[in-house]
């Protein structure tokens, strides 16, 4: 417990202690009247610990004797995910205000739970993994229900609390189980435990367990349930932190699990992902066809895509890491200009959530549906939008690691997928005179809206530079 | 200024064909026009102020396609050749531009108030541009987009009736036999850059002795490199040129306005075959089998156009089979490797051709856009000037002439030298049908002649009594065609088929082996390559070894032994004789069945009935193709159309779509049944089945 260990915590240690200030701020200063500055505050505090984090160069670090890492890859992720909360944060706002939902527990209970999946992303430990895990989650769920007069808002909160601690346990019981076999909870001990013999039974199973417990945050086939229900119920600010920064994180998790402590086992959970992510990309395709709810549809969305990137993981090779980043980084993007669409959703002044109040959007408000019409284009994964090259890459990695079938499964699944979307683009464009929509939108929520599509469309460019950066986060992992 | 020259027609297409509502139909036609009359102007003195000696001249414009090793310019490559062409191109479009004026002033195909003029003037200029690209090009790639927008063009300006369905049918049908030549020229094409690595001409021209010695496997077989690239590109110019077998759509093609058929379909396109056979000489000498095809096919479309041509009634059917004819002439004479007199006979063809084909517009305007032969008739006084030039024309292709001296009209000199030349080749199937063909050529010329201008009218009074001769923009051009067809043999003669030093200076080759000035016979061809004389015999020596390394300067390339040019000059008396006799044989019966006895080809085509259909409906070929070709992939198509892609494609993804996966999706619904217990036992046989996949896939060793 050195300075030096501390430094390299700083980020979170310091997002930590802010969270613990406003929360104070907040409880002794004014409550609910001091929600707005908290909100406010609390998003500036996210852009500058990803600026801190994302101008941060410098080798592989690692604290508390490689329980906590700070490498390129964790440097990324934390980045995208706390670019994605600050996105959200500033997008609910005027959402949760309009409700009279802005509690100033809320944007704190949000940081919070970035402290938490910074912390996982950077686990080098069973227990810090397990830690950083469990302090995202507790906050999760209690934004899940925080609606707390409404039925479906605690309903939400409720199961995915008790599934949540379902896969917490089964998570537990694999990571005693991996202890058990390796006599250590350190990743790179557990590494050099397993050798390079095939993996023991014991560890095999833990190491089964612990892939469950994660797929159910990334929400994988089959231990998705909870996404539908819990993305209508909760409120929908809510639901877009939920279909962002936790799925970066978990997915980061998971890679991190799978390369630092089994990476000698890569044909092993390179079958149980595959099989993953077929089943997401399928059941998240199928299902959505038959929702009415756009958020419920947004869930399944989020499973297949879930799916893809589960398929960059299966690759199992640096380029398959990279294809997954990448691939993370476009949807949450995409994901944000939707939900900020999605959170403007209102008819005289009630937010609707039904797709058939997209009828003729075109008519009322072109600008909106044109850059909708990008974003589920994107999203379809119609070239040349960026939403393409996402998919480009993870088939690509998975063709080049031999897993062809998976590809070819990947591009059936998005055909079938393609169908939702585009039926929102003819709802949109050639749909019935419906009621339709409210023309206001939050400043912020149409800047962000009109700002992830145009990244959808001149991202073809370059990708921002995306990709550049993946692989080297990429290769920090794999190497 | 060669720039401009090919940018002219370009500028010119663009204002007429987008300008024109702005500056107006009138200006638009009249900018076209004199933007065609700058490139002649330029193009007459490019050919006169030509050098050949110092081989081609090359312009660069710009980088066009890069891509791996294949790096193509855009640049204009000027020689002889290029220049003749220039000039034919040039001087017929702009009077056809000129001639347009008249024809196109008020035309009924459309409705009232309906604006076609400067698109028509636009789609000429566009032809010309392309056209020009084509002769200019100085790699293969360019000459494939000239040769594509040429087609472009014939296809828009076909069809530029578009209210007429056979109008229509013909623009269709032209645009995909065209395509069966394509095919084999861009084959061509792509076989040439894998054996060479680039379409420089250049570089090909180097190559190809070097491709004479190389085999290649193409579908079944081993061929030689040389024979099949250059029958390959033979088949593109059999498609652009008409040849038998890909003949068809020329004739129909005569739906087109008749300042296009003069333009498109007689003088330029059509040639742009024999072009491209004489522009590869170098690859052509090295390919004697691709040789002996190209004349065998050239000797088979004339005789057999010239037979068609003797009982149609369509006055610009008659032309058009003379032209496909004559095409067969040019390609004989390039196939027995006389490339200038091939080129000789492509530009007086190009001046008598469109000169006719024009007259014929001028009869067709004066009688109400009636073509039907049968309805014409002492036309002779009524529109006297259009007789005059079709006399003129006439003459020239009939190959009127003093024997045995170069005295004559256009087609006298050309045609002459052509037999001559097969006659030299000592191939003959290539010799025969051209002397028969003569013949038939003089008969259907003069029948249409004796039909339109003698005897009593016939067909619908009215339309005589109102024929009037056409205006001035429509006869200038007429006279200046005249011109051409008078003098052009004789003032070319020299060049294109004189002595041999005459035209190597013209076409500026190095060397070739000239046949010993004493050795009299044709047979002195065997020893001609070593009686060279003089300084002759060594550069002659030295051009067949320097083919291995470098392109040949010259604008054509004759090898070695081809002392054909030579040979030709020193055939028979009865050979040269042959033509004009046949000329005159053709003419007599001609007068003996339409002037002195009218009655006689009617029962001649009782008599011989079956022939006579044969002949009238062209050998049958449309039938045959239609029965072979087109009837199979009709019912090809439907069947993969119906069946294949409706029932089993079609089938499958809706199927699929609306039958499986709807019910996915309300299975599925099913699942998501709300019940927490339902979502934890899911997730907990999930885990189950992981587990088992994994033991059960031996994960645990």
């Amino acid at each position: 417990m050195t300075a030096a260990d501390f430094s390299i915590l700083l980020p979170e240690v310091l997002l930590a202690l802010f969270s613990m200030t406003v929360l104070l701020l907040g409880v002794y200063g004014g409550q609910d009247r001091l929600a707005s500055l908290v909100n406010t505050l609390c998003v500036a505090a996210l852009l500058l610990a990803a600026l801190l984090i994302g101008m941060g160069e410098g080798a592989a670090r690692s604290a508390f004797g490689e329980m906590f890492l700070d490498d390129a890859f964790a440097r990324f992720a934390k980045v995208v995910l706390l670019l994605a909360a600050a996105a959200v944060l500033l997008m609910s706002r005027p959402y949760m205000e309009r409700r009279g939902l802005l509690r100033f527990e809320y944007p704190v209970l949000v940081v919070l739970a970035v402290v938490g999946m910074m912390v996982m992303v950077s686990a080098g430990d069973l227990m810090v993994l397990y830690m950083g895990l469990e302090l995202q989650s507790l906050a999760l769920y209690v934004v899940a229900s925080l609606r707390r007069d409404s039925l479906r808002s605690t309903e939400a909160g409720l199961k995915y609390f008790v599934l949540g601690a379902l896969s917490s346990g089964l998570l537990l019981f694999g990571a005693s189980l991996i202890y058990g076999f390796s006599g250590t909870t350190l990743f790179s001990g557990i590494l050099s435990a397993a050798g390079e013999e095939r993996l023991p039974p014991g560890l095999l199973i833990g190491l089964v367990l612990m892939m469950s417990g994660l797929a159910f945050k990334v929400s994988a086939v089959p231990f998705h349930m909870w996404t539908p229900d819990v993305y209508e119920g909760s409120p929908s600010a809510v639901t877009a932190f939920f279909a962002t920064a936790p799925k970066v994180a978990a997915m980061a998790l998971l890679a991190r699990l799978l390369f630092e402590a089994f990476g000698a086992a890569g044909a092993d959970w390179s079958q149980v992902l595959a099989l993953l992510s077929v089943a997401s990309m399928f059941v998240g395709a199928l299902a959505a066809i038959g929702q009415r709810d756009i958020k419920r549809l947004m869930a399944y969305s989020s499973i297949a895509h879930m799916g893809f990137a589960l398929m960059g993981l299966a690759a199992g090779s640096a380029l398959g890491v990279q294809a997954m980043l990448v691939y993370m980084a476009i949807y949450v993007t995409m994901n944000i200009g939707t939900f900020a669409f999605i959170l403007s959703m209102e008819r005289d002044g009630r937010a609707v959530s039904d797709i058939s109040s997209l009828h003729m959007l075109s008519r009322g408000a072109p600008l909106k549906a044109l850059a909708m019409l990008v974003l589920l284009f994107s999203l379809a994964g119609v070239p040349p939008l960026v939403g393409f090259f996402g998919k480009f890459y993870v088939l690509k990695a998975a063709l080049e690691a031999g897993l062809g079938w998976l590809a070819l499964a990947g591009v059936i699944a998005s055909v079938i997928g393609a169908f939702y979307y585009l039926r929102l683009v003819y709802f949109m464009y050639f749909g019935q005179e419906g009621e339709g929509l409210d023309r206001a939108m939050a400043p912020a929520q149409r800047a962000l809206l009109l700002g992830a599509a145009a990244a959808m469309l001149l991202g073809v460019i370059n990708l921002f530079g995306v990709d550049g950066a993946a692989a080297t986060a990429a290769l920090a992992l794999v190497e | 200024m060669a720039t401009v020259l090919i940018l002219a027609p370009l500028v010119g297409a663009i204002i007429a064909g987008f300008g024109w509502r702005i500056i107006g139909e009138r200006a638009a036609q009249w900018v076209s026009t004199g933007l065609l009359f700058l490139s002649a102007v330029l193009s007459w003195i490019i050919f006169l102020t030509l050098d050949p000696a110092g081989g081609a001249e090359q312009i660069r414009l710009l980088r066009w396609v890069e891509s791996g090793t294949l790096v193509t310019d855009w640049s204009i490559r000027m020689d002889r050749l290029t220049s003749i062409m220039l000039i034919v191109v040039t001087t017929v479009s702009s009077l056809v531009h000129l001639y347009s004026f008249g024809y196109m002033a008020d035309d009924d195909h459309f409705g009232e108030g309906y604006r076609y003029r400067a698109r028509f003037f636009a789609y000429l200029s566009f032809f010309t541009f392309a056209m020009l690209t084509l002769v200019t090009a100085d790699n293969l790639l360019q000459m494939f987009f000239g040769w594509e927008g040429v087609g472009v063009a014939s296809y828009l300006l076909i069809g530029f009736y578009f209210r007429k369905p056979s109008a229509n049918a013909a623009a269709i049908k032209a645009f995909v036999v065209n395509r069966v030549g394509d095919f084999g020229f861009a084959l061509g094409i792509f076989g040439l850059f894998w054996m060479v690595d680039s379409i420089r001409l250049d570089d090909i021209f180097a190559a190809a002795p070097r491709l004479a010695e190389t085999e290649l496997h193409f579908l079944w077989r081993e061929w030689n490199a040389a024979n099949l690239l250059a029958f390959l590109l033979f088949i593109g110019a059999m498609g652009k040129s008409a040849q038998l077998f890909l003949h068809t759509w020329l004739p129909d093609a005569m739906e087109g306005p008749t300042p296009v058929s003069a333009l498109i379909h007689a003088a330029t396109m059509v040639t742009a075959g024999v072009f491209l056979v004489v522009r590869m000489s170098p690859l052509f000498e090295y390919a004697p089998e691709a040789k002996m095809i190209v004349a065998y096919i050239g000797a088979a479309t004339a005789f057999f156009a010239a037979t068609v041509g003797l009982v149609q009634n369509d006055i610009k059917r008659v032309i058009a089979y003379s032209t496909c004819s004559q095409l067969g002439y040019m390609f004989v004479a390039a196939g027995v490797g006389a490339y200038p007199v091939a080129m000789f006979h492509l530009l007086t063809h190009a001046f008598f051709k469109a000169m006719l084909f024009l007259g014929a517009g001028s009869v067709i305007h004066a009688m109400h856009h009636e073509q039907d032969m049968r309805a014409y008739g002492g036309l002779r006084r009524k529109i006297p000037l259009t007789f005059w030039a079709m006399l003129i024309g006439t003459l020239a292709i009939t190959g009127v002439g003093i024997p045995l001296t170069t005295i004559g009209f256009a087609g006298f000199q050309s045609k002459d030298a052509i037999i001559e030349s097969a006659y030299a080749s000592g191939i003959g199937f290539a010799f025969w049908p051209l002397v028969i063909a003569a013949a038939f050529t003089s008969f259907y010329s003069w029948r249409l002649m004796f039909m339109t201008f003698w005897g009593a009218p016939r067909g619908d009074a009215h339309a005589h009594e109102h024929a009037h001769e056409s205006p001035p923009s429509m006869l200038a051009p007429l006279g200046v065609l005249a011109l051409g067809a008078v003098f052009a043999g004789m003032l070319w003669y020299g060049p294109f088929f004189g002595s041999h030093e005459k035209v190597n200076a013209f076409f500026g080759i190095e060397a070739h082996a000239a046949a010993g000035e004493g050795a009299g016979s044709v047979e002195a061809g065997e020893s001609g390559h070593a009686a060279g004389e003089g300084a002759g015999s060594v550069e002659a020596g030295e051009s067949g070894h320097a083919a291995g390394g470098i392109a040949p300067r010259g604008a054509i390339f004759m090898g070695p032994e081809n002392d054909i040019l030579d040979a030709a000059h020193e055939v028979p008396k009865w050979v040269k004789l042959s033509p004009f006799v046949a000329m005159l044989i053709g003419l007599f019966t001609a007068w003996l069945f339409y002037i002195r006895r009218p009655d006689l080809p009617g029962r001649l085509a009782g008599n011989q009935r079956p022939l006579y259909l044969f002949l009238l409906n062209k050998w049958y070929f449309d039938e045959i193709y239609d029965a072979l070709i087109l009837r199979p992939t009709l019912r090809l198509g439907r069947f993969l159309w119906r069946f294949g892609d409706g029932r089993i494609i079609d089938g499958a993804l809706n199927g699929i779509a609306m039958g499986i996966v709807p019910l996915l999706t309300r299975g599925y619904a099913r699942l998501q049944s709300g019940y927490l217990f339902h979502y934890a036992f899911a997730m907990v046989i999930g885990v189950a089945v992981l587990i088992a996949w994994l033991m059960l896939s031996g994960g645990a060793g």
